[in-house]
């Protein structure tokens, strides 16, 4: 089923995409992450325009966010003071993130900048989940006890000045720190499409010291703010949002999510974060691979410019 | 005054005479003047046809050459080659060109090099090796060349520029038709359809005919609220995915 995008000018197997979505939503549902990291390689492989890619891509995200911050925060499972703050570090960071963008495509040099970041993130990121799921794994053949982690703040977070009190976060902190937590998250997020909740949810918790049980549900209020507001950015700097592509990646990730969810109370949580590494340092080193094995085409024509 | 009359008239008397003999003119008709690209868009064929109408109605024994020429709208872009830099592939160089069709495909009875020579087929810009792009980047030949090839076998690559050697049929060397295809990712614009009657290497006869490329319906509509409205789009396209995500959301809890 050929679709044609208004704003990609080109035309998809529609039924595709929402494949995609699906695929991607199924894993999001299962690892309870955005999936973000997935989404935008998997359509720049297909051939989407690599900033067309990065913008829908953001714009899902909002869609795919909303239910869950709007569970989390019925539940009272969102510190509204410290979301605050990381939205409008957010806000900072993406309108940072956006002038970096055009300064990149006017290079030339955004693909290749898009596939350094992600591969630099996506390594480090997935490697740490593999070393700590790894390390959980060999305790329990030992049948050791799993090691209690004691909850504290990062120790040059209390260096900071104006310490304010987070109730909810149950944290004495200056607010400085999750700002800049929410500034490099909403960075991320214009510059690579994702939602950033795996870089911010281990920021919170072992940087910002925050108690799990908010955690999850501040991370997603941020979320929704910050790449409503990339869009937004994206729409009026570049042109760059195709809400065709969007709603269609939104219909098959909505529906996906709704099995991954499934699927993932039949696995034992460790077992899901070993998969998850996995599943991160699988995409970090395709997109490796591709970076360095010689490109079929050496050219590439850039209209705008 | 008078004697001047009868001496202009006896001075263009054996021109008129000549005329009937003139060069043969070319009538032609396409398809459709106008491609409308909707949702389910996924590529077209332009038909551009015809008839020669040579001078006294008397078809010479020769078949004749035609050339036919679908040129979209022309813009500036930059090509950009990639290197290895610390194992990593990134674009180093870069060159500018004026203008580039977005769009350009020929069909000719009979390969280009054996149709027409150097210098018609460069004036007429018939061919992709003779399309004038006008690079702005200061280069020595040998780059702007390597530019211009890398340019051309993208465009190729996505069928946006196309060479059909063969692509011309005539019928009683009097009537010709092309078919000329166009894929989903064609820029819109204003496009030309040009013919050319070819005779001993050069143009004798040519006749153009105007092509319109656009978005339709709702396809047209979100691109002009794009672009137009930009930064309205972007609010709608957040509220459109909220009001999806909130509504999966009350679906699922309704149905647990």
């Amino acid at each position: 089923m050929d679709l044609y995008l208004p704003i990609a000018e080109m035309s998809v197997n529609a039924l595709l995409i929402v494949l995609l979505g699906g695929g991607v939503g199924f894993l999001s549902g299962m690892f309870g992450i955005g999936g973000g990291f997935l989404t935008t390689p998997l359509l720049i492989f297909y051939g989407i325009p690599p900033a067309i890619a990065v913008a829908s891509s953001a714009t899902q995200i909002t869609g795919s966010s909303v239910s869950g911050a709007l569970t989390y925060y019925q539940r009272g499972q969102v510190d509204l003071k410290m979301g605050f703050v990381l939205v409008g570090g957010g806000l900072v960071g993406s309108v940072i993130g956006s002038f970096v963008f055009r300064w990149l495509q006017s290079l030339g040099q955004i693909d290749v900048s898009i596939g350094i970041i992600y591969v630099l993130f996506l390594g480090v990121v997935g490697g740490l989940m593999l070393k700590e799921s790894l390390a959980v794994w060999l305790r329990e053949r030992r049948g050791e006890e799993p090691l209690a982690r004691v909850r504290r703040h990062h120790p040059l977070v209390a260096g900071l000045p104006m310490r304010m009190r987070f109730p909810r976060s149950g944290v004495y902190i200056s607010p400085l720190a999750p700002f800049l937590v929410g500034m490099l998250t909403g960075v991320l997020t214009v510059i690579m499409g994702i939602g950033g909740g795996f870089i911010m949810v281990p920021a919170m918790l072992y940087v910002l010291g925050m108690a799990a049980g908010v955690v999850v549900g501040t991370s997603l209020f941020q979320i929704v703010f910050v790449t409503a507001i990339a869009t937004v950015l994206h729409a009026s700097q570049s042109q760059s949002v195709d809400i065709v592509l969007a709603v269609l990646l939104l219909v098959g990730g909505v529906v996906g999510a709704q099995f991954g969810a499934r699927a993932a109370q039949k696995l034992p949580a460790e077992r899901l974060r070993l998969f998850l590494s996995l599943l991160v340092l699988a995409v970090a080193i395709r997109l490796a691979v591709g970076l360095t094995w010689t490109p079929p085409e050496l050219f590439s024509i850039q209209t705008a410019f | 005054m008078r004697a001047l009359l009868i001496l202009l008239l006896l001075l263009a008397a054996p021109l008129r005479a000549a005329e009937p003999r003139a060069e043969p003119r070319l009538v032609t008709d396409l398809s459709q003047s106008r491609i409308d690209i909707s949702y389910r868009f996924a590529g077209a064929e332009l038909l551009i046809f015809g008839a020669i109408q040579y001078p006294g109605g008397i078809a010479p024994a020769e078949p004749p050459g035609i050339a036919v020429v679908l040129r979209g709208p022309a813009d500036p872009l930059t090509v950009r080659q990639k290197e290895r830099v610390a194992g990593i592939w990134m674009n180093t160089q870069a060159l500018r060109f004026e203008s580039a069709p977005g769009f350009y495909a020929v069909s000719t009875t009979a390969p280009i090099r054996e149709l027409l020579d150097e210098r018609n087929a460069a004036i007429y810009e018939i061919g992709l090796r003779h399309l004038q792009l006008s690079p702005a980047t200061a280069a020595d030949p040998e780059t702007t060349r390597r530019f211009q090839d890398g340019l051309v076998t993208l465009r190729s690559r996505a069928n946006l520029f196309v060479e059909q050697p063969y692509g011309v049929t005539i019928t009683d060397r009097v009537l010709y038709r092309a078919r000329i295809p166009i894929p989903s990712a064609v820029p819109v614009g204003n496009y030309r359809a040009e013919i050319y009657l070819i005779g001993d290497g050069a143009v004798r006869a040519r006749t153009t005919a105007p092509v319109i490329i656009d978005k339709t319906g709702f396809e047209r509509e979100i691109y002009l609220f794009a672009h137009k409205n930009a930064m309205l789009y972007g609010l709608f396209a957040v509220a459109i995915a909220l009001a999806l995500g909130w509504l999966a959301g009350t679906v699922r809890r309704q149905a647990r």
